[in-house]
C-alpha cells in the first residue's frame, strides 16, 4: 500500500499529525490533573477580579481596586509607550553614528567606531542595570541639578513641566497625533490628490491638519483636572519636588539602553545602506549643484533607506522585544505585569497565553506595517543602481 | 607614462601628508570638525586613564571598603574582594579549583573548534560533546570523594558558561532538524514548522525562558520535567534553534540546484545527499551569520538572571548589593561587562577573519 510516493506522504503527515495531537491532548491532561491537584480553577474569569496591588508607572489612572484586565492593558500601553520612544531614540542615535562611521572625517570615524565596539559587545540587559544603577545614584530631590527652574534631574526620576490633564486624554492626544500623519501621508499620496491645483492641495493638507489639531487639543481640554493650572511646571516643595510630569528612573534607564545597544545596531545596518547608495548617485547629485544638505536628505539618505528597511524592519521587532527588560529594574511593562499577575492570582496558563498572544499580535503588526510601506516605497523596475 | 600601469598608479597613491590632508584638514569645516573630535576623543581616553589607572585603588588589604574612601577613581578592590563570588557564584568555596578547571576545559574546547582539523561534523559533535561531558562531570561532582554540587548551586561565570554551552548543544541538531523539515515536500509538516519557528522568534526570549520554567511543570508528567535549569536550557535552545534554522535554510537556499539535482542523478539517497552534499556546502555558506547568532546568543544568556538564576550578572549584582560596597556599582558592572566583551570581542573578530578566509577561497 506504501509503495507509491503519494500514499507514503500521506502516511507520513497523517502519523506527524498523530504525534502533534497526541502530544497536544496529553499534556492538556496533565495540565489539567495538575490543575486540579493543586485546586485552581481554569478560564479567563479571573480578568475581572480586582488586583489589590498597585503599579509603578501607568499611563492611565489606576487604582489597587481596578482589574486584572486592566493592569494588562496598562502593561501593554507602558511596553508600547516605550518601545516607540526607544525606537525612535535609537534612530535618531543610529542614524548620527552611520553619518560619523560614513563621514571622510578620521575623527568622526574613530568616534562612531569606538562607540560600536563599546556598545554592541555588552548585553543590554547588563547596560539597562547599568544606567539604572546610574540613574539611582543622582542626587536626592532636595539636591536635584536645576535645569532653568523648568525641569529636574534627580534619582526619584527626572521632572518635566507638563500640563494637568488625566493620563488617557494625553493618550487619546498622542493617538489623534499619529493617526493624523498617517492620515495626512495616505492622503496626500493619493492619486486624486496628487491631480488638484496646488490652491486646492494647500486647503486641503490645511483642513486635515486643523481637524487633527482640534481633535488633539479637544481631548486635552476635556482631560483637564479640574482646579488645577493649565501648565504644570515641576518645583521643589520641602523635600520633594511636586508638580510637573515625573519620570521614573526605570523608564529613563530602560529608554537610555535601548537607544544605546539599539542605536549600535541600527547605525551598522544604515551605514551598510549608505555604503549601498551608488557612489554615481551622490555625485550626480553634487554635480547637479545641490548643497551638500540636499545630496544628504534627498538622494542619499532615501536611497539608503529603501535599501535596508526589509533589515530595519527585524531589528525594530527584536528592539521591541528588548522592553520586556522591564522587570530586571521594576518597570511596569506587560511582561512584568504578567508576571506580578501570575505570582499574585496562579493563573499561570490563561496569563502565558496571554502574553504570547500579545507579543505576537504586537511583532506582527510592526512587520505586517513595515512591510506594507517597503512594498509601497521599494525602487520599481529594474533601474540601473549604480 | 607607457610603463606605469594600473597596478602601480594606485600603488603610488596620495602621499601621506595628502590622505592626511583630505582625511582632516580638506575645508575649514572639515579642521574644525577634526579638532573638536580629536579634543572629545582624548579628553574620553583621559578621563576613562585617570579614573580606572591613575587614581583608582586595586586591592584591600583588611578586606573592607575602608581603603576606598574619598578617592577620585575606580575602587577595583571590590573585585579583589569580591571577584570570587562574580566568577563562581555560591559554588563551594573549596571546590571551587573544579568551576576553574571546568571553565578551562570549555574554553579549550571553544579554541580547538576554531582549528581547521576539527572542521567536520563528527570531529566537531565529539569535540563538543566530550568537553560538554567534561565540563559537567568536573562541576557536578559527587565520585572519586569529589563533593556533589547539584546544578542548581551552580554560579557565577561557569553558568553562564554551561547555559551557552548546553544551550547551543541543544539547539544546534534542533535547528538542522528545523531548517530541513521546514524545506518538506509535505506541506503538512513545513508549514507546521514554518508556523513554529516563525512564533518562536516573534516571542522575546524572557517569555520563553519563562514559559519553559513556568508552564512545563503544568503538562509535563512529573517523571519527565528534570530540574528547573534544564527546562530553561531547553527553551534556551528552542529559541537559538528558531533563529539558526533560518540561518542554514538560508545557506541551503543559496546553494545551486544543480548539486541537489546531480545527486539525486547520481542516485544518492536523502540521507547522503543531506549530509554530504547538501549540509556541508550549507553551513559554509552560513558561517558568517552563525558566528553572529553565536555573539548575539552569548549576551543573551543574561537573561537567564530573570528567571532566577544566578549566573555572572547576577553575582555581579550581589557583589555590590550587600552594605558596605554599595557605591561600587559602577566598577562591578564595568568588570561584568569586560568579561562579556572580551568572549563577544574575540568571537566577532574570529567571525571576520573566517569571512575573509572565506573570501580568498571563492575569489
Amino acid at each position: 500500500m506504501l509503495k507509491t510516493r503519494k500514499a507514503r506522504a500521506w502516511a507520513i503527515q497523517i502519523g506527524f499529525l498523530a504525534i502533534v495531537a497526541f502530544l497536544l491532548i496529553s499534556s492538556t491532561l496533565v495540565a489539567r490533573d495538575t490543575l486540579h491537584a493543586q485546586g485552581m480553577n481554569s478560564g479567563f474569569g479571573f480578568l475581572d477580579r480586582s488586583t489589590g496591588w498597585d503599579v509603578g508607572f501607568s499611563l492611565i489612572e489606576f487604582s489597587p481596586f481596578d482589574t486584572y484586565g486592566k493592569v494588562i492593558v496598562v502593561g501593554l500601553l507602558n511596553t508600547i509607550f516605550l518601545g516607540i520612544i526607544g525606537i525612535v531614540l535609537a534612530n535618531v542615535v543610529g542614524l548620527t553614528i552611520a553619518v560619523f562611521r560614513t563621514s571622510e572625517n578620521g575623527a568622526l570615524n574613530a568616534i562612531g567606531t569606538l562607540y560600536i565596539e563599546i556598545f554592541r559587545n555588552v548585553p543590554i540587559i547588563l547596560q539597562a542595570f547599568f544606567w539604572y544603577a546610574i540613574l539611582t545614584h543622582l542626587p536626592r530631590p532636595k539636591d536635584a541639578y536645576n535645569l532653568g527652574e523648568v525641569a529636574f534631574v534627580s534619582a526619584r526620576g527626572v521632572y518635566l513641566p507638563g500640563l494637568n490633564v488625566t493620563g488617557s486624554s494625553a493618550l487619546i492626544f498622542f493617538i489623534a497625533l499619529v493617526l493624523g500623519i498617517f492620515f495626512y501621508i495616505w492622503f496626500t499620496s493619493a492619486r486624486r490628490f496628487r491631480s488638484l491645483t496646488p490652491s486646492a492641495k494647500k486647503n486641503g493638507k490645511l483642513t486635515i491638519v486643523g481637524l487633527v489639531l482640534v481633535i488633539a487639543v479637544a481631548a486635552l481640554v476635556m482631560g483637564r483636572i479640574p482646579e488645577t493650572n493649565l501648565f504644570s511646571i515641576p518645583t521643589l516643595k520641602g523635600l520633594n519636588i511636586r508638580e510637573g510630569i515625573r519620570i521614573p528612573p526605570e523608564m529613563s534607564a530602560l529608554a537610555v539602553s535601548m537607544a544605546v545597544y539599539g542605536g549600535a545596531y541600527l547605525a551598522e545596518i544604515i551605514r551598510a545602506g549608505f555604503l549601498s547608495v551608488g557612489k554615481g548617485q551622490a555625485e550626480a547629485a553634487e554635480a547637479l549643484g545641490l548643497s551638500p544638505w540636499y545630496v544628504f536628505t534627498r538622494v542619499r539618505l532615501p536611497l539608503a533607506f529603501r535599501a535596508i528597511l526589509p533589515t530595519l524592519t527585524n531589528q525594530y521587532v527584536w528592539l521591541f522585544k528588548a522592553t520586556t527588560l522591564g522587570i530586571a529594574i521594576g518597570f511596569t511593562d506587560f511582561f512584568s505585569v504578567i508576571s506580578v499577575s501570575i505570582n499574585q492570582s496562579g493563573q499561570t496558563l490563561e496569563l502565558i497565553a496571554i502574553l504570547m498572544v500579545g507579543f505576537l499580535v504586537m511583532n506582527n503588526t510592526i512587520s505586517f506595517v513595515l512591510n506594507r510601506v517597503n512594498k509601497a516605497i521599494k525602487l520599481k523596475g529594474t533601474q540601473l543602481r549604480t | 607614462m607607457t610603463a606605469l600601469d594600473h597596478a602601480e598608479i594606485r600603488a603610488m597613491g596620495p602621499s601621506l601628508t595628502e590622505s592626511l590632508r583630505r582625511r582632516y584638514f580638506s575645508s575649514p569645516g572639515n579642521t574644525a570638525i577634526s579638532l573638536v573630535g580629536g579634543a572629545l576623543l582624548l579628553w574620553i581616553v583621559w578621563t576613562v586613564l585617570n579614573w580606572a589607572v591613575f587614581k583608582s585603588v586595586w586591592t584591600t588589604p583588611d578586606g573592607t571598603s575602608e581603603v576606598c574612601k574619598g578617592i577620585d577613581g575606580a575602587c577595583w578592590a571590590v573585585i579583589h574582594q569580591r571577584g570570587r563570588l562574580i566568577i563562581f557564584g555560591l559554588f563551594p568555596y573549596e571546590e571551587q579549583w573544579r568551576s576553574t578547571l571546568a571553565c578551562v576545559a570549555m574554553l579549550i574546547t571553544a579554541i580547538l573548534s576554531c582549528v581547521p582539523w576539527f572542521w567536520n561534523a563528527l570531529r566537531l559533535a565529539m569535540l563538543w560533546v566530550v568537553g560538554f561531558a567534561i565540563f559537567y562531570i568536573l562541576m557536578r561532582g559527587g565520585f572519586l570523594g569529589l563533593l556533589s554540587v547539584r546544578p542548581s548551586e551552580w554560579g557565577g561565570l561557569t553558568l553562564t558558561v554551561f547555559i551557552y554551552a548546553a544551550g547551543i548543544l541543544v539547539g544546534m541538531p534542533m535547528a538542522i532538524a528545523f531548517a530541513l523539515l521546514r524545506r518538506s515536500e509535505l506541506p503538512v509538516i513545513s508549514g507546521f514548522i514554518a508556523g513554529l519557528i516563525d512564533g518562536v522568534r516573534s516571542l522575546p526570549l524572557i517569555t520563553i525562558l519563562f514559559a519553559a520554567a513556568l508552564i512545563m511543570p503544568f503538562i509535563l508528567p512529573g517523571w519527565l520535567q528534570g530540574d528547573k535549569i534544564w527546562r530553561v536550557i531547553f527553551g534556551f535552545g528552542l529559541f537559538f534553534a528558531a533563529y539558526q534554522a533560518e540561518i542554514i535554510r538560508s545557506g541551503i537556499q543559496a546553494l545551486p540546484v544543480g548539486q541537489e539535482e546531480a545527486a539525486k542523478a547520481l542516485g544518492m539517497s536523502y540521507f547522503h545527499r543531506t549530509t554530504r552534499i547538501i549540509l556541508p556546502q550549507a553551513f559554509r555558506n552560513a558561517l558568517p551569520p552563525t558566528i553572529n547568532q553565536f555573539v548575539i546568543t552569548f549576551k543573551e544568556t543574561s537573561l537567564v538572571v530573570i528567571v532566577g538564576f544566578f549566573e555572572v550578572l547576577a553575582s555581579g549584582n550581589a557583589a555590590y548589593g550587600s552594605g558596605e560596597w554599595s557605591f561600587a556599582y559602577v566598577e562591578v558592572y564595568v568588570f561584568v561587562g569586560l568579561i562579556y566583551y572580551v568572549f563577544v570581542f574575540s568571537l566577532s573578530r574570529y567571525g571576520a577573519y573566517l569571512e575573509r578566509r572565506m573570501r580568498v577561497g571563492q575569489h
